[in-house]
């Protein structure tokens, strides 16, 4: 589904990777977790798959495709198979929550009988029903994600990337989101957020990959934020291939297909 | 669907920035209209040339008691060598160049004169003894006066072979410097324009990038991105071609036949179907600088 090789990104200007040889596999129908300090390299590893970014060596693959190889022409076919939520929720404010989620569908020339008949269902679905002719700024913060993940599902996307989908919002109104991700989780979408959110990893019992100053220093399946099954890695070590069953401590198997 | 979404996007642009739409309207109107000029007056120019170079003479002057040029030395010429020359224009050698010609004597050309400069003071001055006697020949391909002037010049009783199309020269350069004046304007008009439409397109697309950065997100492709604002710069262009468009049907309308040739009747002047062929040069070119220069302005947007 996703698979990076001995990735490294180094930003123009600076001379500390972003990302120091990262290799990772995530799985069809995964639900990961990418936790690690801000400046980890969490979202530098999103941009790269949204191929928002090239990477300075090494290569990514996404749904069967090499990232380096797609031609700039053929990004926005590639990038229609995922959908993006991020932690400031991006709704266009003079939009209708009904109009927000269309108009995705609508960039990517969807047909207007298509549009309303997909939009009522994903706003049921994320359980914003009744709330279509709503404008953003009428709406609680959860309301405002939830809308975003209807416009990021809306397309039936094969990979959900979330970048801190629940860093704006209180513990409560976090948790009907990642109700609402498992959901999504599934129906067969693979998820992969990034998150500083502990008390949300160490519930749900998911796939944890942590990164320290761009590493993977742990890929931990059933992991909690911070981990009880080993210490936390030095960062020095670096992990050569952190496929499936190479993690230092697989202790479960859940989520996998 | 899309084509109401994209038109939607265009009138919302369009509505957003309208100073600088407005201002893009005004640069390319004027920039065009001074574009539109210079191709009339070219036109103009042509149209002048063929009309007088075809009726342009060449005299052929004799000596008089005064003149003290060419072969002359203050004697008139004498009947015998004006019949010299006519027998030379008669001759093999030089009829087939020449289509007609007529001799002027004194009388007749100080006539003429008293006609050309009636009420002017140096009418009462001449007296017939002063004007030149002269051959005036048509030829028949009037760029080759040259061979008229070397087969004539050297003869006994000749003042001087000249060809009128020399004084015409001198007008049509004058005409021909205004009108690339008014061509290096509308160049340097037209820059102005270019990138006025390059910022303006940025500008609108920077107001925009809430949209433009969702429209990426979520796949849209790169042509439904840039369309609106392609449609957007070529929309302001198109107003100011048309203005512009208007603004040269109207000079040769009002300007030029309305007031141009009613003073100089005898003159023929650029008429409302050479305007008319402008019109459609003006639309094309506006159109063309404003597709180029948003989608140019549009493309840093694009990048992935």
């Amino acid at each position: 589904m996703i698979r990076f090789d001995e990735v490294t990104k180094v930003y123009r200007g600076t001379a500390k990777p972003a990302l120091n040889s990262v290799s990772l596999e995530v799985l069809s129908g995964e639900f990961v977790f990418m936790v690690g300090a801000s400046g980890s390299g969490k979202s530098s590893m999103l941009r790269l798959v949204l191929k928002e970014d090239r990477p300075s060596t090494g290569s990514i693959h996404v749904l069967g495709q090499d990232l380096n190889r797609i031609s700039s022409r053929k990004v926005p076919y590639f990038r229609r198979n995922l959908g993006v939520v991020f932690q400031d929720f991006r709704l266009l404010p003079n939009k209708t929550v009904f109009d927000n989620v269309a108009f995705t569908l609508q960039v990517i020339g969807k047909s207007k009988g298509f549009i309303h008949e997909a939009v009522p269902d994903v706003l049921a679905m994320v359980g914003l029903d009744g709330k279509a002719e709503r404008f953003p700024h009428e709406l609680s913060g959860g309301e405002q994600q939830r809308v975003a993940i209807a416009r990021a599902v809306v397309n039936k996307p094969s990979i959900l990337l979330a970048d801190e989908p629940t860093g704006n919002l209180d513990p409560t109104t976090s948790m009907g989101i990642m109700t609402l991700l498992e959901r999504i989780n599934a129906n067969g979408t693979t998820v992969l957020m990034a998150t500083h959110d502990a008390g949300i990893v160490d519930r749900l019992q998911r796939r944890v990959v942590e990164l320290v100053g761009g590493r993977v220093v742990r890929d931990e399946r059933g992991g909690g934020y911070v981990t009880q099954a080993v210490p936390v890695m030095p960062t020095d070590i670096v992990i050569p291939q952190s496929g499936p069953g190479v993690g230092p401590a697989a202790t479960s198997t859940e989520g996998w297909r | 669907m899309r084509l109401a979404l994209v038109l939607g996007e265009v009138g919302q642009g369009l509505r957003r920035n309208l100073s600088m739409v407005v201002s893009v309207v005004l640069v390319t109107f004027i920039s065009l209209t001074f574009v539109g000029t210079a191709i009339l007056l070219q036109a103009q120019i042509n149209q002048m040339k063929s009309y007088w170079y075809d009726r342009a003479q060449v005299a052929v002057y004799f000596c008089t008691d005064f003149s003290t040029v060419g072969t002359c030395g203050q004697t008139a010429a004498t009947p015998e060598q004006i019949a010299q020359v006519e027998a030379q224009l008669e001759s093999p050698t030089l009829a087939p160049f020449i289509e007609a010609y007529y001799f002027e004597d004194r009388e007749q050309a100080f006539a003429n004169f008293q006609e050309q400069f009636e009420g002017n003071a140096i009418a009462s001055l001449v007296t017939p003894e002063l004007m030149t006697e002269a051959y005036w020949v048509n030829l028949v391909d009037p760029t080759q006066s040259q061979i008229l002037a070397d087969a004539l010049r050297g003869l006994a009783g000749v003042e001087s072979v000249v060809d009128q199309r020399s004084y015409l020269d001198q007008i049509f350069d004058i005409l021909n410097a205004s009108s690339f004046t008014a061509i290096g304007i509308a160049a340097l008009m037209l820059v102005a324009a270019a990138l006025l439409i390059a910022t303006t397109i940025r500008l609108s697309a920077f107001s925009r990038r809430r949209e433009l950065g969702i429209m990426r997100l979520v796949g849209a492709s790169n042509r439904f991105i840039q369309t609106p604002f392609v449609i957007e710069g070529v929309v302001a262009a198109l107003i100011g071609s048309v203005l512009a468009a208007g603004a040269v049907v109207a000079i040769v309308h009002f300007f030029v036949q309305g007031y141009l040739s009613q003073t100089l009747p005898q003159t023929s002047f650029v008429g409302l179907e050479d305007a008319l062929l402008v019109v459609p040069v003006l639309l094309g070119a506006g159109a063309l600088l404003a597709a180029v220069s948003a989608n140019v302005a549009i493309s840093r947007y694009l990048r992935v």
